[in-house]
């Protein structure tokens, strides 16, 4: 299976690899290392002193009440977005893992949302629910619902769930429906034979097999809502009201960018690349062991 | 135990007609083989008695009750996949028991089934391993008893050994025979293998094209080809099949060659020079000095016999079997036995029978 190309020198390979090299480097190494620097200093608002102060602004991170309040909310964005968005790719994949008329076009409508950027699908979003203009905000509020994402916490908290499950839909989709491909015709047929039906059989055949897939989904989608939602949510409440959908990422870069506290936004980042790492390793480890067997 | 009735069972794919009406009758207890080459619709057959398809027409009727539009888990049907197709991520227990399970028997009872169909095929000592700890031969084994525990009113079998190496695929073959004479379940049994089909079925049905051309037993099959597809199917190597005439009388065939061979069983209807197409199966054709003259091209020994390969004078391509090895030169002489021929027509490829 494996397939090696041998080079004579060193030279072509390193200039094969070098563009990824210097990209990785000055994206990510860089800024990474900047920001672990950074996260032991403090600097005065106008950015002339700099003071090393070790793990203070750890220290004082984890004391911030606001800070711990963030971790929660984050964890809870986390665990919504994720059950959602993999609920409904798991639903929406299983209908079209089906025969039926036209499945070629449906997948690929159901893989587009995963191309549209995060800032217009969540001007999308806006133009849904705005109270005063959104079709969805008027219908709410012409049912008697009192709905005004940008007063009731809850509710801008539900709508960038919502927002970011959506944009997320279409990746699991693909990795659902693949997986559910994989799974050899035959099994489901004896299975059927065996006289199991719809949900039994789903929940007894089709899931375990499918649980290394859904697995790995989890992970992705865990760090997609951890980190990649930012642009979503900043487009659509900055974070607010008063905090309300203000996970660590969004934290991380008002108190960095707007708020010019770099320290303390230096070392909530580190913090969410300690997070990330330990995310990637233990999938790592999950499926080299799974492979391994 | 049951009794299977298929009634002029036509299956579609698109505007494509796969099987062109079947009519079959299974006796309770018996195991009938479908066979033909690839593409004959035997699987689909198959597939539409296990209500995997759904047929374009026609009645399946399984112990009288009508099962055509049931779903399989209704049917209590049990099959043997061609690749097993077990359920990799449980053990073989599990495997065994999910049918009975969903059946809602209890767990001694379950316990009790398994662990006798277990021993039946000595797969004790697996119970607790998973599928892909198996070998290709024990994966046949548990795929066997996960069918034979749910103690099913039919048996499918989908080519359920040519995933195996030579030596397995004779004894595998060996003992499902026993074991389905032995549990005494009725059962259909796909193959594209003619020796299975000979060696396992009570009856035989030979599909070609998605019609069914012979049904009858293994032997009466072999003796009594129903066409020269059939004539030319089951048997190894196949049975020569060369041009020839009918005589004036109808008491004999000329060959292209000139050479007349008499019936021995009696006269064929027909006006001379009615175009037929007589068989001569390898192992009936006779060595015999003043013969055909036919010139060797290939000798092909197979230990207690060998296959001669050759032409007659006119170039006709015949292959003779004779036992032991060769050691005869590159020419030869051989005759065709009157009471060995078998006589179709030429234009239909349908057997012909002697006039009464």
């Amino acid at each position: 299976m494996e397939r090696r190309t041998i080079f004579a020198g060193w030279k072509l390979p390193l200039l094969l690899v070098a563009p990824q090299l210097v990209l990785t480097f000055v994206f990510f190494y860089w800024p990474a290392l900047v920001a672990a620097y950074e996260s032991l200093t403090r600097t005065d608002a106008f950015g002339i002193h700099v003071v090393f102060v070790g793990l203070a602004n750890f220290r004082d991170l984890f004391a911030d009440p606001l800070y711990r309040a963030a971790i929660l909310r984050t964890v809870e964005f986390c665990a919504a977005v994720t059950a959602l968005s993999l609920g409904l790719g798991l639903v929406l994949a299983v209908a079209a893992d089906r025969e039926l008329r036209g499945r070629n076009l449906y997948r690929v409508l159901m893989i587009w949302p995963y191309a549209v950027a995060p800032a217009v699908s969540a001007v999308l979003w806006i133009l849904l629910l705005n109270p005063q203009i959104g079709l969805v905000g008027r219908f709410l509020i012409a049912h008697g619902i009192r709905w005004d994402y940008a007063l009731n916490g809850s509710q801008a908290m539900l709508m960038v769930v919502l927002a970011s499950a959506w944009k997320q839909v279409s990746y699991n989709f693909i990795f659902v429906l693949a997986g559910l491909q994989s799974i050899p015709k035959a099994v489901i047929e004896a299975a059927r034979m065996d006289g199991a039906r719809g949900l039994y059989r789903f929940r007894t055949v089709v899931l375990p097999l499918l649980s290394p897939t859904l697995f790995f989904l989890v992970v992705v989608d865990l760090v997609y809502a951890a980190f990649d939602t930012f642009g979503t949510i900043w487009a659509m409440t900055q974070g607010g009201p008063a905090q309300a959908t203000q996970t660590l990422v969004v934290k991380v870069y008002n108190d960095g960018v707007v708020n010019l506290d770099l320290g303390s936004s230096s070392a909530q980042s580190v913090v969410l690349m300690v997070g990330v790492v330990a995310l990637t390793a233990l999938q790592f480890r999950f499926l080299g062991r799974r492979s391994g067997t | 135990m049951a009794t299977l009735v298929i009634e002029n069972l036509r299956k579609s794919f698109g505007p494509i007609e796969v099987l062109h009406g079947i009519d079959l009758e299974l006796a309770s207890g018996e195991m009938l083989v479908i066979v033909g080459a690839s593409g004959c619709g035997k699987s689909t057959l198959l597939r539409l008695v296990a209500g995997l398809e759904e047929p374009t027409a026609g009645r399946i009727i399984l112990d009288g009750r009508d099962v055509t539009r049931l779903d399989p888990s209704a049917r209590d049907i049990a099959m043997v996949f061609q690749n097993y197709a077990l359920y990799p991520h449980m053990s073989v227990f599990d495997n065994m028991a999910y049918g009975l399970r969903i059946r809602g028997l209890p767990k001694a009872e379950i316990g009790r089934r398994v662990q006798e169909t277990a021993a039946l095929l000595g797969l004790e000592p697996l119970l607790a391993r998973k599928p892909r700890q198996l070998s290709g031969g024990q994966r046949q084994r548990v795929a066997m008893g996960r069918a034979i525990v749910r103690e099913p009113k039919l048996f499918l079998f989908d080519e359920p050994l040519s995933n195996l190496d030579a030596k397995l695929r004779v004894s595998m073959r060996a003992e499902i025979r026993r074991l389905q004479r032995r549990l005494g379940v009725t059962s259909l049994y796909v193959t594209h293998d003619q020796v299975e089909a000979m060696t396992l079925g009570d009856r035989l049905l030979v599909m070609h094209l998605g019609v069914p051309v012979q049904l009858a037993t293994p032997m009466e099959v072999f003796d009594r080809p129903a066409n020269t597809y059939v004539a030319g199917f089951i048997g190894t190597p196949a049975m020569n099949l060369l041009d020839a005439t009918l005589t004036a009388g109808g008491t004999a065939a000329r060959l292209a060659g000139g050479t007349v061979l008499a019936f021995a069983d009696g006269r064929r209807e027909g006006e001379e020079g009615r175009q037929l197409t007589v068989g001569i199966r390898p192992e009936h054709v006779r060595l015999e000095a003043g013969g055909m003259a036919l010139a060797i091209d290939l000798v092909e020994p197979l230990g207690s016999e060998t296959v001669l390969l050759g032409r007659l004078e006119d170039e006709t391509l015949l292959s003779v079997k004779v036992h032991g090895a060769w050691t005869g030169g590159e020419r030869t002489q051989v005759s065709i036995p009157p009471a060995s021929l078998h006589v179709f027509d030429s234009r239909s490829g349908l057997r012909l029978d002697p006039v009464r």
